[in-house]
């Protein structure tokens, strides 16, 4: 066929060929594998120590392609791919079982609130360095006296001549240690509350940023507490107008919701009966022998079956301009409960052997540290009662609050 | 296939509601129920059904249906649900019809198909015998007698045998499961019409030497057992749809409920409370939407994963459409516990669906054996 007469399943088809070759050429074998441990996971970032240079080179190659981001426009160091192209992509990576050659916050958090609300220099200047993985992001939202109520964030940002100057702390900044800027909800005008808010970019290697790490009932964690004093941020570092960050905000909240909803899909490695049948008994019928614990498994598995239905049901939706956009509450919330319950099963399943908290035969208490980690699946992100409160006023149009 | 609906389904949908909404709104169930009406079913709505195409769902177009999938029959179920018409539709134009048109012999489905796409008979499916469904748990037994087969046994909870003519009965055989159609007037067989909670009738049907000639035979034994299964399966998935529908209704009405009623000076709706358990209600609801829809297309595909897909639409049908019911009484309160108000009859009519074919710990249990453990 000429390509005068191609349709455009042909050139998915040649696309799809094409991207396999060029996988199968320039991912290296070493990111053929999945993570194993969280040093698997490449942030990138100026400080970022790649564990090899397979890694390395794999960020490099998927950078230069704009890969890492398929679907940015390509001026911006994205791929420029359609959705179609994206998903074939997706695909491939899948086959050949390639890693993801980057994670960040800038590419979930950051870039979709730039490519919204950033100024053309802005997109020009961050989402290249993004895409390449050169500038790690961390996200600077929550505070000690600020959790659901986010709006009441009190860290204040002085509007001088010059620029701003903040002052106040952050909470929950996950990574914000090992990260070189952080994107940050500031109090720009006290008389107001979430009229009063600005979203800034500040480089945390500026004077009078400090951060301590933040230990959980799970261990070590990459959540840290972040101050600022009398830090100064030039005038173009905010995005957006001055005290319109909240309408920003809320956009990213939504993106977090979905991604964090989609934790019980994506970290079901194995189902639960099935971990059940290796660990416990069985009667003569090949049945688990423990008949209350063996229906509570059967009742966890049907909700699940039913929440991966329903997360599929909804990206049809959203894809046929059907979906209601606070849907993504009942996800998140959905979600992050069934997630716990899977670790409450995996503890009961796991018995004495997952009490254990050190030692190599527990991996060093992989499964309690991971059952106490659920505990925050549906506090982080908006916690369940934030999610119910927005899917009862914004869905179902129940009246006041 | 995706699983929102393309135009024709939504067509087809639309017309369902349309006529459902007009000629058999919840007030049809009403009338019928307080007529102490004996069949329990108005056989001029069941006529219409045939006008409109619906009881020709699953016929093949060689015999006068329209050749659609499970996945058309469960969005007729689901406005059923919408109003709680009593039809013969899931007895006659779902569960006979899939199985006459998957197993039935060139001479039943030249008799039978044509007359259920054209709503002008009632045919019956038998096949539990206990209390609770069970579907290993049969005893009835056909034994080769004559030209054809003996049947011995007690059926109960038969939709609509009351009013069929002829009814399909499950029994034991030497070399498996045999599924035979009884024509009612058979000597031996006697039938009991057992008015149920919803208002719904059924029957309990018993055998006692009933003959039959080898004609009456759907299938094989060898492969009785399986299309048994595959019949129950596809029953499952529409009874799921119907419940899916009711529980969308009561769902409706219940929150437009709490945006009317004033307590304390408020609308009761803007109690966190309340709130809090319409939304996680709104979440099962999707959940038991997304599943069945999932189950509809294992079942017109054929998939190996349809039973076990099926049992988890079933259970989780079953589980939204019981939270429904309960939250719909309590949330209108004491009008909710009048016979004045629907919403009692959207309750009575989901206990109904939930034991058909098994209720959420039944089909809990089918999903766990299926799935190994």
């Amino acid at each position: 066929m000429s390509a005068a007469t191609a349709t455009p399943t042909d050139s998915l088809e040649t696309f799809r060929r094409d991207t396999r070759a060029w996988l199968e050429a320039n991912c290296p074998p070493e990111m053929r594998q999945p993570p194993r441990t969280e040093a698997d996971i490449c942030w990138g970032g100026q400080r970022f120590k790649f564990q090899s240079e397979a890694q390395r080179l794999w960020l490099q190659r998927m950078g230069e392609r704009g890969w890492t981001v398929p679907t940015w426009p390509r001026e911006y160091g994205g791929g420029g791919l359609s959705h179609r192209e994206a998903a074939i992509l997706r695909e491939e990576m899948a086959a050949l079982r390639c890693r993801a050659p980057l994670q960040s916050f800038g590419i979930w958090m950051l870039g979709p609130a730039l490519l919204k609300y950033g100024s053309e220099e802005q997109k020009r200047h961050y989402l290249p360095q993004i895409t390449r993985g050169e500038i790690r992001w961390c996200q600077g939202y929550s505070e000690p006296n600020a959790g659901s109520d986010l709006a009441s964030l009190a860290t204040r940002a002085e509007v001088r001549d010059e620029g701003f100057v903040i002052n106040g702390q952050k909470v929950w900044t996950s990574y914000a240690d090992e990260a070189d800027w952080i994107f940050c909800l500031v109090r720009t005008d006290t008389a107001k509350k979430h009229t009063g808010i600005s979203f800034l970019l500040i480089d945390m290697a500026s004077p009078g940023v400090s951060t301590r790490p933040i230990r959980l009932i799970s261990g070590k964690s990459p959540f840290c507490e972040t101050f600022f004093n009398n830090v100064k941020v030039p005038r173009t570092n905010i995005v957006g107008e001055l005290n319109g960050g909240w309408t920003i905000a809320k956009y990213l909240l939504t993106h977090e919701r979905e991604m964090i909803g989609a934790i019980g899909e994506r970290s079901a490695p194995l189902p639960v009966s099935k971990v059940a049948l290796d660990k416990l008994c069985k009667d003569a019928a090949g049945r688990l022998d423990d008949a209350m614990l063996r229906a509570e498994i059967a009742r966890f598995e049907i909700d699940e079956a039913a929440f991966r239905a329903w997360m599929k049901l909804v990206g049809e939706q959203a894809r046929g301009g059907e979906a209601h956009p606070a849907v993504s509450s009942g996800l998140k919330y959905y979600g992050s409960e069934l997630n716990k319950r899977r670790w409450e099963l995996m503890m009961a399943i796991g018995g004495a052997d997952a009490l254990e908290w050190e030692g190599a035969r527990s991996q060093e208490g992989a499964a309690a540290r991971t059952w106490l980690r659920t505990k925050a699946n549906s506090i982080e992100g908006g916690t369940s009662e934030v999610q119910l409160n927005v899917l009862a006023k914004r869905l179902l149009e129940l009246p006041g609050a | 296939m995706t699983w929102i609906l393309d135009e024709q389904r939504r067509m087809l949908r639309d017309s369902a509601q349309d006529f459902l909404s007009g000629r058999a709104p919840v007030a049809h169930l009403r009338q019928l129920r307080d007529s102490a009406d004996a069949q329990g079913y108005a056989p001029e709505l069941w006529r219409a059904f045939g006008e409109q195409g619906y009881s020709a769902t699953l016929v093949p177009g060689s015999h006068g249906g329209l050749g659609l999938g499970v996945a058309e029959a469960g969005l007729i179920a689901e406005q059923i649900g919408h109003t709680l018409a009593p039809t013969p539709f899931f007895s006659t134009a779902v569960l006979a019809a899939w199985l006459l048109k998957t197993a039935g012999s060139p001479a039943q489905q030249a008799h039978w198909l044509p007359k259920i796409a054209a709503a002008e008979t009632i045919l019956a499916l038998a096949v539990d015998e206990r209390a609770r469904h069970r579907v290993d748990a049969f005893a009835t037994t056909a034994v080769h007698s004559g030209n054809g087969w003996k049947i011995d046994g007690a059926k109960l909870l038969v939709i609509d045998g009351h009013v069929a003519e002829a009814i399909i009965v499950a029994a034991r055989c030497d070399g498996g499961v045999a599924l035979l159609l009884v024509p009612t007037a058979t000597p031996g067989l006697s039938i009991e019409r057992t008015v149920m909670v919803d208002a719904h009738k059924a029957a309990r049907v018993t055998l006692k030497d009933v003959q039959v000639d080898a004609a009456a035979l759907i299938g094989s034994p060898e492969t009785g057992a399986t299309l048994l299964d595959q019949v129950l399966d596809v029953g499952r998935v529409v009874a799921a749809c119907e419940l899916q529908g009711l529980a969308d209704e009561v769902f409706e009405r219940t929150v437009t409920y709490l945006k009317e009623r004033k307590q304390f000076d408020r609308i009761i709706g803007e109690f966190q409370a309340l709130r809090h358990r319409a939304a996680e209600l709104f979440c099962d609801l999707e959940l038991s939407r997304a599943l069945t829809r999932q189950a509809l297309q294992a079942i017109d595909e054929g998939s190996p994963k349809a039973p076990l897909l099926a049992a988890q639409a079933k259970a989780r049908a079953c589980l939204s459409a019981n939270r429904a019911v309960q939250e719909g009484v309590q949330m209108h309160g004491g009008i909710g516990m009048t016979d004045e108000l629907d919403i009692g009859l959207f309750m009575k009519r989901a206990r109904v669906l939930q034991e058909l074919f098994g209720d959420a710990a039944a089909m809990m249990e089918r999903a766990a054996q299926l799935c190994g453990y």
